[in-house]
């Protein structure tokens, strides 16, 4: 599983408007819905999963990184979209950091496969610094795409 | 390095596998021991303190993790590591979301 495999290309915010962790999970899923990837009356329960699981502990596991997901019947496959901030938002993170690269995964309730895979192709590409700083820097959707396919190992 | 290495073996019995949640406790519980923490996956050795590192193991259930352990307080360490590892997590069956 490589990174473009899962994230949703149309669903990739360069420039994120929202300045809290709510805001930030909502502009991502609902870019996730307004590219056709699940039933727009699923839009509520999705955030709802995801705010909940932040609640348990956040997402946020350091370097200026965040990784929101949750379980939800309403997508068949693994999906996921990528959302930068320039500035950082603030996001509970471990160490306490503003994040600003945002990676949002949803997955079916049965494949905790796919969920662990996917994670572990983020964690190869988001631990290399200058990809990281690289991303952070995109203004446009078709950069960080074109990053993220050339991030293939 | 000062103090015993110490080595055991653990397999996961989460059905979720060795997710986000255990990750993120385990490497902060990890990294409020002064020895040092590899966790290895068919040889693949990664940093027990790093959650990033610890993602990169995708240890799905039935996975077997070894744990080694090695500085001034490697006992404890393992042993708390380990009991971390082998505890389920409580709100797991109850909401299929999380």
């Amino acid at each position: 599983m490589r990174m473009s495999d899962f994230v949703v290309r149309d669903a990739v915010i360069p420039e994120l408007p929202a300045t809290n962790k709510e805001g930030v999970i909502r502009a991502m899923v609902e870019s996730l819905r307004a590219a056709g990837q699940f039933r727009g009356a699923d839009l509520e329960d999705i955030i709802r999963a995801i705010l909940k699981r932040e609640f348990l502990g956040s997402t946020g596991i350091g370097r200026g990184v965040a990784i929101p997901h949750t379980k939800h019947n309403s997508v068949e496959r693994l999906i996921g979209t990528v959302a930068i901030s320039n500035k950082g938002i603030a996001f509970d993170s471990l160490d306490g950091e503003p994040v600003h690269v945002f990676v949002l995964l949803i997955s079916p309730q049965d494949r905790p496969g796919d969920h662990l895979r996917a994670l572990e192709n983020v964690s190869r590409s988001l631990r290399d610094d200058n990809f990281v700083r690289a991303l952070r820097s995109s203004t446009t959707r078709e950069e960080i795409l074109a990053l993220l396919d050339r991030a293939e190992h | 390095m000062n103090g015993e290495s110490l080595i055991q073996k653990v397999v996961i019995t989460n059905p979720q596998g060795f997710h986000m949640r255990p990750m993120a406790a385990f490497a902060q519980l990890a990294a409020r021991f002064d020895s040092s923490v590899k966790v290895s996956r068919e040889g693949q050795s990664v940093n027990g303190k790093s959650i990033l590192d610890l993602m990169l193991l995708a240890a799905a259930q039935g996975t077997e993790l070894t744990l080694e352990v090695a500085g001034p307080d490697a006992p404890s360490a393992l042993d708390a590591l380990v009991k971390l590892l082998k505890s389920p997590a409580e709100e797991e069956s109850s909401d299929p979301s999380i």
